[in-house]
């Protein structure tokens, strides 16, 4: 499966005002499935498939390569584009009240990607537009496609734009952050919902957000990434059980346990680099304990660990049998 | 057993809110019917999802608004009247830090006049600027970072540089309104780290109200889980998260994301219902999976439970009504 | 809805009562119309019969109540100059104020609005600063400086057109350029912040993300957004219809309603004077509940919430 990605990310670098806020992202997304991208506020998760397809503004510059089954599609004509996105890539985004255009009915949203991509009109796309609200768990799906945005819940409204981004029967999903907006317990529905749906329709995943547990539970691989890089790959029970990126073992030791003893929790130290003024070698250097004068040298690549694993770092090693343990 | 420093009992706050631009206006209950109390050095965790009054309630405490019914003590004494001068000298004793730390801060004041200004206000005796770099190094900046302003920081320096203005008159009761919720997940740690540390240093009772459970058992000696302007659950945070016994905070703990999360789900149908449309009865009975004839009816008391005196308002968990299902 | 309607009426009636009173109190405390229309040297006997004609020696307040009931049966009282109905005076210079206002309001729009569209889709382009500067100029630059400047160089020097007067449609040319350049300015200006606004919007992205061309996103989600704000800059345009040229038809001595006014006002024709200005005061509130409406129709945030969101 992995032979034949459905997308595939090259050395993709973007930067806004010639400050860098992707470093050169390499990843595939295979049919199916579903790919989790991790990281803080600013290490440029969301900004690399706003510029895989092509969202960003005309400012930002993009380099790289984002081929769709083998077709690049980065910098593509603008009616290629267009057809891509929302027909064969959707995306859903973090808050989905502002979403949503505030002075078209939410019937008419998605309405409007019927036509653009499957071509229906009238009575037919209104019969699939209800359909899609029944299939994404909307109450009285009938009248609520008469609905404005406002008149609807933060739950209900992401569950619209999920039968938007469902309309173009997409292959695959991006979704940036899709429940942080959103309570705990309607973060939960949304959650079961596109697990479920991912099931359902063959359609492939990718869930952008800052919480690992979000992640750990949707997805069958997890990108930790660190200021506009990859810094760890690996399927996501391998990734909690032994994280081998610092990194990526901070963000896990800084996360409030559910059980066991409480302590103080491991913090990382410092803050994420300023782009201005990033260190010479790893951008995690700073901020890490197993730090020794080579961390500095050069930007550590994606090396394997083991069988179906990455990490840039140095001084990681491919984990023992012994870490596996359950943390 | 000492007097409780925070005693806050039945509190009811109203609000009126109007549906749409033309509509009618409707009451609303944000709060109905709270008590809570807090000792010295204890930190008590309010959760809950929005729109559940758990931020009203902190802002009741704080005598910030003045409840509908119901009483506050602080220290013994009853919350003077708003405006006054000895609720304006209570101010000193107690401080609210909230979500936005930039929102909190004034842009174009350094940070150093910035956590100043409640020692000039409460016109503290003594040498101002060494209160501050001490006020700072507590909370882990330095000192020249005085003479900075506020976008010069990161978000967690300046959620601390807005700790660092709170502690400045050593209140006795900090309430903490979502403090971490706005900074990353690396930085969350090292703030709730350092309100940890800064408890047991100086004693001071927290009020910490946020949506995450999980958040609220790493710093909390006592958990409130409040569910449309009531407590449904109160105990300590290991029994709550371990083995919830309301529907509702069950739901809640089921919901937290974790890795290698075992069981399976509740996936509570819907949404919350607004306050404005309380449901009868136990107002979380609509979405609730076991709910009975009479949880329509009569609304569940707080009380402690029989087995090990943790307080929860569930007719079902006190064996008030029996379900013909059984609690997932 | 019809309690929005039923308050906003109420409102509207209370702004005019509100400005005709400052009128009123204003005129008579400026100056002695006896005095002005009959000059200073005339016999006190005549000045005496005059203000006894006019009802002006009775007390202030006798007067006020006198006006409102006359305005409650329909008359708006008389020229102290001419003697005829003020409200016939003011009514046959309307059309003379509308045929500037009016093409001049097509102006603000037609150039204002795509002009701050434009800018707005081109922002920091070549195109953008050259809107926005000629945007600055346009509202910063006083009419009458735009007029005299528009009559030197067109009528004084190049001699194309006439400087003054009523007499062919290309009299008329100047003065509506001199109307219509300050309007589309402000015009582009806010047109253009509303569009940066909606631009910067998560909808916009989210259309983008969902493969509706640029064109589309700017025509069906952009472009309805933006109308909210700039709704209320055209509605305030239409409410100066009427009063909106008095100093350009002083500067192009057009027989329109502003002149009207400034002769009415220096005269002390206090009749004639009150009649605009509560035909001003009208139009105005007219435009203001028509912008309101407008807005319930534009944005569904602001209609009465439906029961179809309803938990």
């Amino acid at each position: 499966m992995r032979d034949v990605p459905l997308v595939s990310v090259r050395d993709l670098r973007v930067g806004f005002d010639g400050l860098p806020a992707v470093r050169g992202i390499s990843l595939d997304v295979g049919m199916g499935e579903a790919v989790g991208l991790v990281g803080e506020s600013g290490c440029g998760k969301s900004v690399t498939w706003l510029a895989a397809l092509g969202l960003l503004p005309k400012s930002a510059q993009v380099a790289g390569s984002v081929k769709l089954a083998g077709e690049e599609i980065l910098g593509a004509a603008p009616h290629v584009l267009d057809s891509v996105r929302g027909g064969r890539i959707a995306m859903i985004f973090q808050d989905p009240a502002s979403s949503l255009n505030p002075v078209h009915r939410v019937g008419a949203q998605v309405v409007e990607s019927l036509r653009l991509h499957r071509g229906m009109r009238g009575g037919a796309a209104r019969a699939e537009a209800k359909r899609l609200f029944d299939l994404v768990g909307i109450p009285d799906a009938a009248r609520r496609l008469d609905a404005y945005p406002h008149e609807l819940s933060g739950g209900q409204n992401q569950r619209v734009m999920i039968a938007i981004a469902l309309a173009g029967q997409p292959e695959l999903l991006v979704a940036d952050e899709p429940t942080t907006a959103l309570d705990v317990t309607i973060q939960a529905q949304i959650l079961e919902l596109l697990g479920a749906l991912r099931r359902d329709l063959g359609m492939a995943l990718v869930l952008i957000s800052h919480d690992l547990g979000v992640v750990a539970e949707t997805c069958d691989r997890v990108c930790v990434m660190y200021a506009g890089r990859i810094v760890e790959e690996a399927p996501a029970d391998a990734l909690f059980h032994a994280p081998s990126h610092p990194y990526a073992r901070g963000l896990l030791g800084a996360l409030p346990p559910i059980d066991g003893p409480r302590r103080p929790l491991a913090a990382i130290p410092g803050s994420v680099p300023d782009p201005n003024a990033m260190p010479p070698g790893c951008a995690f250097a700073p901020r890490c304990a197993h730090h020794i004068a080579a961390c500095d040298s050069a930007v550590p690549g994606l090396r394997p660990m083991g069988l179906d694993r990455r990490a840039a770092c140095i001084r990681a090693e491919a984990p023992v049998r012994a870490a596996l343990v359950p943390a | 057993m000492t007097a409780p420093l925070l005693e806050a009992k039945g509190l009811v706050r109203r609000y009126v809110m109007r549906r749409g631009v033309f509509g009618r206006t409707v009451p609303v209950e944000a709060v109905a019917g709270v008590s809570l109390d807090l000792r010295v050095g204890e930190t008590l965790g309010l959760v809950g999802e929005s729109g559940c009054g758990k931020s009203t309630a902190g802002r009741l405490v704080l005598g910030l608004e003045t409840p509908d019914e119901g009483s506050v003590r602080f220290d013994g004494a009853p919350m003077p009247e708003p405006g006054t001068d000895a609720w304006r000298k209570l101010r000193a004793r107690m401080q609210l830090v909230f979500q936005d730390p930039l929102g909190a801060l004034d842009r174009r004041i350094t940070i150093g006049e910035q956590i100043a200004e409640p020692l000039v206000i409460h016109a503290t005796p003594g040498d101002h600027a060494a209160r501050v770099a001490e006020l700072l190094t507590s909370v882990g900046l330095r000192e020249e970072q005085a003479s900075r302003y506020p976008h010069e920081l990161s978000g967690g320096q300046r959620q601390r540089a807005v700790l660092a203005r709170a502690l400045a008159t050593e209140p006795a009761l900090i309430v903490a309104d979502e403090p971490i919720s706005a900074l990353d997940v690396s930085i969350q740690a090292q703030v709730m780290n350092l309100l940890a540390d800064i408890q047991a240093r100086r004693g001071t009772a927290l009020l910490f109200i946020s949506h995450d459970l999980r958040v609220v058992r790493q710093v909390s000696h006592r958990v409130a889980v409040m569910y449309l302007g009531k407590i449904v659950e109160e105990g300590d945070p290991d029994g709550v998260l371990q083995e919830p016994a309301h529907p509702y905070a069950q739901a809640l703990v089921s919901a937290i994301p974790a890795p290698g999360r075992q069981g399976k789900r509740i996936v509570l149908q819907g949404d919350p219902p607004s306050p404005a449309d309380r449901p009868t009865g136990c107002a979380f009975h609509p979405r609730c999976a076991v709910a009975v004839a009479m949880c329509r009816e009569v609304s569940p008391a707080l009380k402690p439970r029989a087995s090990d005196g943790r307080l929860v308002a569930c007719h079902l968990v006190h064996g008030d009504a029996v379900s013909l299902k059984v609690a997932a | 809805m019809l309690r929005f309607l039923g308050f906003r009426l109420l409102r509207a009636i209370v702004t005019i009562v509100l400005v005709v009173t400052f009128a009123f109190v204003v005129l008579r405390l400026s100056g002695d119309p006896a005095l002005l229309i009959m000059s200073v040297d005339a016999p006190p006997e005549a000045i005496a019969a005059f203000r006894a004609a006019w009802g002006l020696d009775d007390p202030l307040w006798v007067q006020y109540i006198r006006y409102f009931n006359a305005i409650f049966h329909g008359d708006l009282g008389r020229s102290m100059r001419d003697g005829r109905d003020a409200i016939v005076l003011v009514t046959e210079r309307i059309p003379a104020t509308l045929a500037l206002t009016l093409p001049a309001l097509a102006i603000k729009i037609g150039i204002g609005v795509p002009a701050g569209v434009y800018a707005a889709l081109h922002r920091n382009s070549l195109a953008d600063r050259m809107v926005m500067v000629m945007a600055v100029a346009g509202f910063t630059i006083p009419s009458f400086v735009l007029g005299l400047i528009l009559v030197l160089v067109f009528a004084v020097q190049l001699g194309w057109l006439p400087s003054g007067g009523q007499e062919s449609w290309r009299h008329a040319i100047l003065p509506v350029i001199t109307l219509g350049v300050g309007g589309a300015a402000v015009l582009a200006r806010f047109t253009r912040s509303a569009m940066l606004e909606v631009l910067g919007q998560p909808f916009i992205r989210s259309a983008s993300a969902k493969g509706v061309p640029w064109a589309a996103v700017v025509r069906n989600h952009a472009l309805p957004n933006a109308a909210i704000p700039t709704v209320t800059i055209i509605g305030f345009m239409v409410g100066s219809l009427i009063a909106g040229a008095v100093v350009v038809e002083s500067v192009f001595s057009w027989p329109g309603v502003g002149r009207l006014l400034v002769v009415a006002v220096a005269n002390r024709d206090l009749a004639v004077v009150q009649c605009i200005l509560l035909l001003v005061a009208m139009t105005m509130v007219i435009a203001n509940l028509i912008v309101d409406l407008l807005y319930g129709a534009l944005d569904p945030r602001l209609r009465a919430t439906r029961t179809a969101g309803a938990h």
